[in-house]
């Protein structure tokens, strides 16, 4: 299901999608939707670091600040996270929770 | 042994990083059998009869394992017709089980109401999908190049799998002289059935070779078609197959570049892996399966591959000044045409491959051939009936009444 809100703010808290699978390639990697059969590609390592990042951090800001990417780039990372939230390829986290605490409960 | 390029550490478009390949195909298709129950003149594989190699069930079980193990998303099955597989369901069933999903071509032979049905179904979990294969709008353009009766078989598989509730089925179509006028008509025939319209490039592959000269598209319908697909945009699906035509102007969508060896590959019934779905041939063949290690190793290891990968010159092209936009063409086109690889493709929208297929070239002998070895009852037959240029009346027979009918007096 598309999401209306398309904003990804650095204190949301968002989570790779349940069925997308990431393959790591020198680039960064693919990532492949198995619902909607979508495929895309993360363009760089740092992206790829940061969507694995989401589900393990409180929020966005974290999981950049995880990944080691500056500030000043954040503004264009949040802008292919909405890229990615366009296609369902991360979720907003809306209940309580990330999803690495989840597997391990 | 080539070794592998070095990749540069820069940041680089993601173009040029498909260029130096990938750790894994992203399209890769696999042809399950070459027994076919039709015999279109422009067949790719050059298809009918079954080869006796072919993998088993439980070979191709193995390679389906692989492709999960190498996150290979999806695979886009064909032949031959794939559904004359007695373990074709079957097969489809594991792959979808096992996080491979499937595309599969078919003529429509076996998609009977019970089988769109188990395609519309929870069983295959949303990942199969499926292209109905039609060359003509009518029956009459269709059937000349597939071969009696396979318009109305296509069309009896879209209405089943739309009757069914299987939704976006694809309508695949090889694009030809004798179909770009029926553009429209395709995609409303798609509509119809609640199907997407898919237009992909006559090869001179396979037995492809035979009709090229006869079947594939005038500089002036290729202007047509690129219209016509600017027009339409995304709601046309080409398997990235027209970048060739990216030189009229604006890029189509799709990557444009020629995936060979880097993103895509194919395996055939035999395991034989070839650098793309279009380059059956000795000289594109990468390595076999069961004889090299597997797949992955012939996909990561292979001398031919590693070439593929490395960076390529433009050749004659690269002084002109849309190289950018068409990378010189497609290597299969060229190749079975008997062009040379570096210069233009033999369609090239700029004229020069016109200049290069009136010059000296030499097309290569098939290196494989499938095809059945005596005529069947639905084979097409590529003949026009014409009158000889020579006779300017009926023609009539010595007998005639008159004694000297028909004789040539000096």
């Amino acid at each position: 299901m598309p999401h209306a809100e398309l904003c990804v703010s650095a204190t949301d808290a968002w989570e790779l999608s349940a069925s997308v699978a990431l393959r790591p390639e020198p680039f960064g990697a693919l990532a492949y939707h198995f619902g909607n059969r979508k495929l895309t590609f993360l363009k760089t390592p740092a992206l790829v670091s940061v969507v694995r990042a989401l589900g393990e951090q409180p929020d966005v800001g974290s999981a950049l600040e995880a990944a080691g990417v500056p500030e000043q780039q954040w503004p264009a990372y949040l802008a292919a996270l909405a890229g990615l939230a366009r296609t369902d390829m991360i979720r907003p986290r809306t209940h309580a929770g990330s999803r690495a605490e989840r597997r391990a409960s | 042994m080539t070794l592998a390029p070095e990749r540069p550490t820069a940041p680089t478009s993601l173009v040029q990083q498909f260029e130096l390949g990938l750790d894994a195909p992203i399209c890769l298709t696999w042809e399950l059998t070459y027994a076919c129950n039709l015999a279109c003149a422009h067949c790719l594989s050059s298809s009918g009869r079954r080869d006796p190699r072919e993998l088993s069930t439980e070979q191709c079980k193995a390679v389906i394992d692989e492709l999960e193990r190498m996150q290979v998303f999806y695979v886009n099955i064909g032949g031959g017709e794939p559904t004359v597989r007695p373990d074709f369901w079957e097969l489809v069933e594991y792959a979808v089980a096992h996080h491979v999903g499937v595309k599969f071509s078919t003529n429509g032979v076996r998609l009977t109401p019970e089988r769109a049905a188990w395609l519309a179904s929870p069983a295959t979990g949303g990942y199969v999908d499926v292209q109905i294969s039609l060359d003509g709008a009518t029956a009459e353009v269709n059937d000349r190049v597939r071969g009696p009766g396979s318009y109305d078989t296509a069309i009896a598989a879209l209405r089943n799998l739309s009757e069914a509730g299987f939704t976006d089925a694809k309508l695949s179509v090889v694009c030809t002289r004798e179909n770009i006028g029926q553009l429209d008509e395709f995609k409303a025939i798609a509509d119809r059935y609640g199907a997407t319209l898919r237009l992909t490039r006559l090869r001179p592959s396979g037995r492809g070779a035979d009709v090229w000269d006869e079947l594939h598209p005038l500089p002036e319908q290729q202007r047509e078609l690129y219209d016509w697909l600017v027009a339409h945009g995304e709601d046309v699906l080409t398997g990235d197959s027209f970048f060739h035509l990216a030189a009229f102007g604006e890029k189509l969508p799709g990557l444009n570049l020629c995936g060979a060896g880097r993103v895509v590959c194919l395996i055939d019934p035999v395991g034989d892996v070839y650098a793309c779905p279009f380059a059956i041939h000795q000289e594109f063949l990468a390595g076999n399966i069961l004889t090299d290690g597997g797949f992955q190793r012939v996909w990561q290891d292979s001398d031919l591959f590693a070439d593929l990968r490395a960076p390529q010159t433009g050749g004659a092209c690269a002084s002109c000044s849309f190289y950018d936009s068409c990378r010189g063409g497609c290597m299969a086109a060229k190749f079975f045409t008997g062009l040379p690889l570096d210069g233009p493709d033999p369609e090239c929208v700029q004229g020069h491959g016109e200049h290069a297929l009136a010059g000296p070239r030499e097309v290569p002998a098939a290196s494989q051939d499938h095809s059945r070895r005596t005529p069947t009852r639905n084979q097409p037959v590529l003949l026009k009936l014409t009158r000889r240029e020579d006779l300017t009346a009926p023609p009539v027979s010595f007998c005639e009444e008159s004694p000297l009918a028909g004789m040539e007096l000096s």
